[in-house]
């Protein structure tokens, strides 16, 4: 078996009384997507750059590319790339310019590093911008960038912390396709941190979940659904007599009296659907609306970490607005 | 490559950069000039000619190689304040994250803000030519000059950027290094120190800025410089190392931040 990419023991960080990370425990194989998923001040971005050498573990111990962080940080630092939230990029210089300057400091010499930059910029569809200075470049342009300036020295393993936070959907989208094409073509291995679980279902063979420094939940996102309870199908009725006809009739417990709703287990197919109102048109009964839910990684986020959906939404608004 | 080769290819890339920065926002490196002009105006033809009398020959002769200096250390608050804007963009945390030695990370700084203090120190000598200033120095004195304006302005970019890096906004950045900044007043710049009253006068022969403008003059017009220029080399040194390692330890501790 090949030697992990990463490898984090038992690592703390705490800034004063306030404890970031407590004890963190990770392994990561070579060659594939990882998210750390969390919450806002969760310690995501602390993993980040502790793990990038930015920043000093209180305590535990991490391999990267099989060096160990705190004895080789510049062998660790040679084997890495990184693209943090806010994007690390050289505002006063051009497109072109800040992955020429990439190229140089990899000491790719003169020539290549403008060959190197001119073909990132190809490959981001930032050639229309190459020489415009970045003032003039959107928010999506600058995250490409920065992820092209990453890729500049062809890191095995690369950090994505919050690569589409504040970005627009379809922008969003297309570093998402940028993302995969990056473990399929050249197979690196990928942290990718993320407060959305679309993101993290989307990409990612593993996902944790770290909530107030800790890892709650690891595993596939199909073994993360499987931790909260099944799907259902959800009926409103339009007055109380119907509803515990309704409840009569399919035999169900879940009821809620003040919203006229009945709640009945299943996993939203078609034809659990179809004996479902079966049943339904069998006791004459018509509901006045009928909503289909499946598990999403949403409801295990939510399950895990125990916080309102409000909360989660309200906490990424702020952060959007906050930039 | 070696690793030292490494670090010196690292510091010119980064050099470029800081260069580069500087060409397309050259207001800040103007802006450093503005005051030492001034100053070099006003005293020329304001009040130069009572000061003068006193010091005896044309004033512009004693002003100009104080002004010269005054240049150095008011480039100490862009060289301060771009450091201190530039650790406040991701690009710095990207360079953090590479293989880069920490040595070239803070050169490349140092020598493009040198750099651009002597050509500032240049264009004010080609001011104080115009304005009057003639200085008398043979090629070997010219070749000291040079070497004090230069070391001087080295030493004093080494602070500032220590300053720069202490300070968490440009807006305070921009005020650290004020009291170098009145050094040269309280110096030999203006008038000579023998003439102030005696507390400050004790004061004005301690610091470094005497020795530095006497030495600067003496070389420029010519004169006896005595062993002024031994405290010169000395106080460089000093003031070099402590801003090197100032800035070192700073610059790791931001990381934290």
């Amino acid at each position: 078996m090949t030697p992990p990419a990463i490898k984090v023991v038992g690592l703390r960080k705490s800034y004063g009384d306030h404890t970031v990370l407590d004890g963190v425990s990770i392994e990561i194989s070579a060659g594939t997507i990882f998210a750390l998923l969390g919450p806002n001040g969760a310690g995501k971005t602390t993993m980040v750059r502790i793990l990038s050498t930015l920043s000093r573990p209180d305590a535990g111990q991490a391999w990267i590319a099989g060096r160990e962080l705190a004895s080789e940080p510049d062998a660790v630092r040679a084997a890495i790339g990184v693209t943090g939230q806010f994007a690390a990029v050289d505002g006063l210089l051009t497109g072109f310019e800040n992955l020429a300057l990439m190229g140089r400091l990899h000491h790719l010499g003169k020539r290549e590093s403008r060959q190197r930059a001119t073909e990132l910029l190809e490959k981001f569809d930032l050639a229309e911008a190459a020489g415009k200075a970045l003032a003039t470049y959107s928010g999506g342009m600058r995250r490409r960038l920065d992820l092209a300036m990453t890729l500049v020295g062809k890191p095995r393993i690369i950090f994505l912390d919050e690569p589409t936070t504040g970005l627009d959907p379809r922008s969003r989208r297309t570093m998402w396709q940028i993302v995969r094409d990056l473990v399929e073509q050249d197979s690196v291995t990928i942290f990718l941190t993320t407060q959305y679980l679309e993101e993290a279902d989307q990409l990612a063979g593993r996902i944790a979940v770290l909530d107030q420094g800790r890892l709650v939940a690891e595993g596939t996102p199909a073994e993360l659904k499987k931790l909260v309870p099944g799907g259902h199908v959800s009926l409103r009725f339009t007055d109380a007599a119907q509803l515990s006809l309704a409840a009569r009739a399919l035999g169900t417990i879940s009821r809620d009296a003040e919203e006229l709703t009945l709640q009945v287990p299943g996993d939203g197919g078609v034809r659990s659907l179809y004996s479902l109102l079966d049943r339904l048109s069998q006791a004459n009964l018509e509901p006045a609306e009928l909503t289909v839910h499946t598990v999403d990684l949403d409801d295990v986020f939510l399950a895990l970490t125990g916080r309102s959906a409000c909360l989660t939404a309200a906490s990424i608004t702020e952060n959007g607005a906050g930039r | 490559m070696t690793a030292a080769t490494y670090t010196l290819t690292d510091t010119r890339t980064l050099l470029h950069r800081n260069l580069l920065h500087a060409l397309r926002y050259p207001a800040m490196s103007l802006s450093s000039l503005l005051m030492p002009l001034i100053f070099l105006l006003l005293f020329r033809y304001a009040f130069g000619n009572t000061l003068g009398a006193g010091i005896g020959g044309p004033y512009i002769n004693y002003l100009a190689p104080g002004m010269l200096i005054m240049t150095a250390t008011s480039s100490m608050v862009s060289t301060a304040v771009s450091v201190c804007t530039d650790m406040t963009e991701g690009i710095v945390d990207r360079l953090r994250t590479m293989s880069i030695s920490r040595f070239a990370l803070l050169a490349g700084h140092v020598v493009g803000n040198w750099i651009q203090a002597l050509l500032a120190m240049g264009v004010l000598l080609g001011v104080a030519v115009a304005v009057g200033f003639r200085p008398r120095a043979d090629a070997l004195h010219w070749l000291g000059a040079i070497g004090v304006a230069a070391l001087t302005a080295w030493a004093l970019t080494w602070v500032a950027m220590a300053m720069g890096l202490s300070a968490k906004a440009p807006e305070g950045a921009s005020s650290l290094p004020m009291p170098v900044i009145l050094l040269p007043f309280l110096g030999s710049g203006f008038v000579p120190a023998t003439s102030m009253s005696p507390g400050l006068r004790q004061f004005a022969e301690y610091q470094p800025f005497t020795p530095i403008t006497e030495t600067l003059r003496g070389l420029l017009l010519g004169t006896h410089i005595g062993t002024d220029w031994i405290q010169v080399v000395g106080w460089c040194v000093a003031l070099t190392v402590a801003g090197y390692l100032g800035s070192r330890r700073l610059f790791d501790r931001r990381a934290e931040l």
